[in-house]
C-alpha cells in the first residue's frame, strides 16, 4: 500500500514501540503498568479521534465499548477458558456489530443530539450489565486464578496483556493513519466539513459514519478486553465509567483534533499531568476539575490542540506531521 | 451553436409546497445536450428551490424529474451526483479546513467517475488549473477570497466529470472583471461539451451566455425562449419592473 511508504508513519510507530520496550528491558514492573495504561488511553484516544476528529461526529459515550469489548471476551475466558487473545478478538468484533447496529439509526442525528445519543448508550449498557445475573449482575465477574495457569501463571499473563496492548496500539495507530490518507477518509473529512455539501459532491454520509463508527468501536473494546483480563475482575462501574470517555475527549482536544499524532501526544501529557496531580497532596482531589478548565482553555483559545496549532504556526510541517 | 437535439434533463409539472408557501408550481422545463440554459427571476421566485429539487437536496410536492431519460425525482443528491449531475452553491459552502487539492480531490473521488485517490488527485490539478487556482493549490479553502472560493466550487463540481452543471449565481458578489473571467470559465466548460443550468441575476450575463431562457416568477413559469424573446416579453418587464404601462409611463415622463 502506498500510504505506508510514508516515512512519517514508521517513525511513529518506531517511536511507540520503542518506548513500549523501555519496561521490558529495564525490567521494571511499575513502568510497564504506566505504560500499559498509557497504551491503553492513547488506543481510547486514537479511537476517539477517528469518529470525532476526522467526521467530527463527538462519541461522548464512546467508552462503551471498552465496557462491551471487556464484558465478552471476559465471559468467554471465564466460562469457556477461551485464550485471551481470541476472546479479545471477539469481543472487538462483538462490539463492532453492536456498533454497526446501533450507528444506523443513531448516525441520522447530528451535532449534540448524537453526542448526547452516545451517553445514553453508555448508560443503557451499564444498566444491563449491572442488573443482568449471567454477567454477574452489579458485583461482576471474577476469575479464579487457574484461568492464568495456562499462560505460565499471573505474573506472565500480565506480560502477555502488555505485549497484546503494545501490538493494539501500534495497530490503532496504524490505523489511524492509513485512514487519514484515504479516499475514505478524505470523505469523512469532507462531511465533519459540511454534511450537505459533501451529499452534493457524491458522498452517501451515513454509510461513511456508520463504517467509520464500527471501526472506532473495535479497538477500545480490544483494549478493555486485555484490560480486564489482566486485572481479573470486571464489574459495571469501571467498565462503563463516562468520565474515563470525556478524559479521553480532553486528550484528543489536547494533542490536537482530527491529527494521527495529536490523541498519542495529549494521552501522554495528560496520562503524566495526572499522575503528577493524584501523587501531589494539595491537587489530588481537584484532577478532574483541572481536566475540565484544561479541556475549557483548549476549546477558547487553542481549538486545534498542540499538534494543530505546530501545523498552523509552520505550514512547511503540514505535509509531513499528521 | 452547438446545441443538440437530445433533451437531457425535464421537469414535469413539478411543484413544491414548505407549509403555506407555494415555491414551485407546476414547473415544466426541458434542457437540451450541450446548451447554456439560464434560468432568472425575481429574488424568491423559487429559483434555487427548483436547483434543490432537481438535485435530490428535497423532492417536490408533485411532477417528476427525468435526467437523460431516467426517473430520479426521488434520489438523493449522492445519487445524483453519480449519474453525472454537479452543482455549485449560491453561498459558497467551501470545506473550509481543507486545502484547495482536497476540496477538489473530494469531487473527482466521490463523482461520476468515482475515481481511487491517486487518479483523483490529479484530475484535481488539471481542473485547478482550467479554473486557475493553481497557485492556490496548498492554501486552506478557509483562506479564499470570495472571487477564488466561487472558482474553487466550480472546479469542485468540474472533477467530478459531470454531464449536467447546476450554477447558482456563479456571479453574484464578483467584480467586473471576475465577472468576465469567470464567463470565460463558463464558455470553457460548455465548449468541453457540459451541459450547463444556470441561475443568475445578473442580466447582461445570462443574456449574453444562455442558449435559452427560462423565468419564474412566484414560483410559476412566466416565460421561456431566446435572450432576446424573453427580453421584449411583457410580463418578464412586468415581474422586474412591475406593470408595464406604468413603466411606459414614467420612461415617457407623463407618470
Amino acid at each position: 500500500m502506498k500510504t505506508l511508504s510514508s516515512p512519517f508513519i514508521w517513525i511513529i510507530l518506531v517511536v511507540v514501540g520503542g518506548a513500549s520496550l523501555l519496561p521490558v528491558l529495564t525490567n521494571s514492573v511499575s513502568l510497564r503498568e504506566d505504560m500499559f495504561l498509557m497504551l491503553m488511553l492513547v488506543i481510547l484516544a486514537s479511537s476517539i479521534n477517528i469518529i470525532m476528529g476526522y467526521t467530527g461526529y463527538v462519541s461522548f459515550g464512546h467508552i462503551v465499548f471498552f465496557g462491551l469489548g471487556g464484558y465478552l471476551a471476559f465471559f468467554l475466558m471465564k466460562e469457556f477458558q477461551v485464550h485471551f487473545v481470541l476472546a479479545a478478538l471477539v469481543g472487538g468484533v462483538g462490539a463492532s456489530l453492536i456498533a454497526f447496529l446501533m450507528g444506523i439509526p443513531v448516525l441520522r442525528l447530528r451535532g449534540a443530539y448524537f453526542a448526547l445519543a452516545t451517553i445514553g448508550i453508555n448508560e443503557a449498557f451499564r444498566a444491563f450489565f449491572t442488573n443482568f445475573d449471567l454477567f454477574g449482575g452489579s458485583v461482576g465477574m471474577f476469575f479464579n486464578f487457574a484461568v492464568y495457569d495456562a499462560y505460565g501463571g499471573a505474573k506472565s499473563a500480565g506480560q502477555f496483556a502488555y505485549y497484546a496492548m503494545v501490538v493494539l496500539a501500534l495497530a490503532t495507530i496504524a490505523t489511524s493513519f492509513i485512514i487519514k490518507k484515504s479516499k475514505f477518509g478524505l470523505g469523512l473529512m469532507a462531511i465533519r466539513e459540511d454534511q450537505d455539501a459533501s451529499m452534493v459532491l457524491g458522498i452517501n454520509p451515513v454509510r461513511l459514519k456508520v463504517l467509520t463508527y464500527t471501526i472506532s468501536a473495535f479497538f477500545p473494546a480490544v483494549a478493555g478486553a486485555l484490560f480486564f483480563f489482566k486485572n481479573g475482575l470486571i464489574e459495571p462501574a469501571p467498565a462503563f465509567e463516562l468520565h474515563r470517555s470525556i478524559e479521553a475527549l480532553v486528550m484528543v482536544m489536547l494533542g490536537g483534533f482530527g491529527t494521527v499524532t495529536g490523541p498519542i501526544v495529549g494521552a501522554v501529557v495528560y496520562e503524566r499531568l495526572r499522575g503528577f496531580l493524584i501523587t501531589n497532596p494539595t491537587l489530588s482531589s481537584a484532577h478532574l476539575v483541572i481536566a475540565g478548565v484544561m479541556l475549557l482553555l483548549i476549546v477558547l483559545f487553542v481549538t486545534a490542540g498542540v499538534i494543530g496549532w505546530v501545523r498552523q504556526r509552520v505550514p512547511a510541517l503540514r505535509r509531513y506531521l499528521e | 451553436m452547438s446545441t443538440g437535439n437530445s433533451v437531457i434533463l425535464t421537469t414535469e409539472n413539478v411543484s413544491k409546497r414548505f407549509g403555506g408557501l407555494l415555491a414551485l408550481d407546476q414547473v415544466t422545463l426541458s434542457v437540451k445536450e450541450g446548451e447554456i440554459f439560464g434560468i432568472i427571476g425575481p429574488n424568491g421566485a423559487g429559483k434555487t428551490t427548483l436547483f434543490n429539487v432537481i438535485n435530490g437536496v428535497y423532492p417536490p410536492t408533485e411532477g417528476r424529474v427525468k435526467f437523460r431519460g431516467e426517473d430520479v425525482t426521488h434520489l438523493q443528491p449522492f445519487d445524483m451526483s453519480k449519474r453525472g449531475l454537479a452543482r455549485t452553491f449560491q453561498v459558497v459552502r467551501p470545506l473550509m479546513e481543507l486545502t484547495v487539492r482536497e476540496n477538489v480531490t473530494v469531487g473527482a473521488c466521490f463523482g461520476r467517475e468515482h475515481l481511487p485517490l491517486e487518479k483523483a488527485e490529479k484530475v484535481a490539478d488539471e481542473v485547478i488549473d482550467f479554473v486557475g487556482l493553481t497557485a492556490r493549490t496548498e492554501m486552506l479553502a478557509s483562506k479564499l477570497n470570495i472571487a477564488q472560493k466561487k472558482r474553487l466550487e466550480m472546479a469542485r463540481a468540474l472533477a467530478a466529470r459531470p454531464i449536467l452543471l447546476l450554477l447558482d449565481e456563479v456571479l453574484a458578489g464578483l467584480n467586473p472583471q471576475e465577472v468576465a473571467d469567470m464567463l470565460t470559465v463558463v464558455r470553457k466548460i460548455r465548449d468541453q461539451g457540459i451541459t450547463i443550468l444556470m441561475i443568475e441575476h445578473l442580466m447582461h450575463a445570462v443574456m449574453n451566455l444562455s442558449d435559452r431562457v427560462f423565468v419564474l416568477d412566484y414560483g410559476a413559469q412566466i416565460a421561456e425562449g431566446t435572450p432576446q424573446e424573453v427580453s421584449n416579453h411583457p410580463k418578464v418587464i412586468e415581474a422586474y419592473l412591475g406593470d408595464p404601462k406604468v413603466a411606459q409611463r414614467f420612461l415617457e415622463g407623463t407618470a
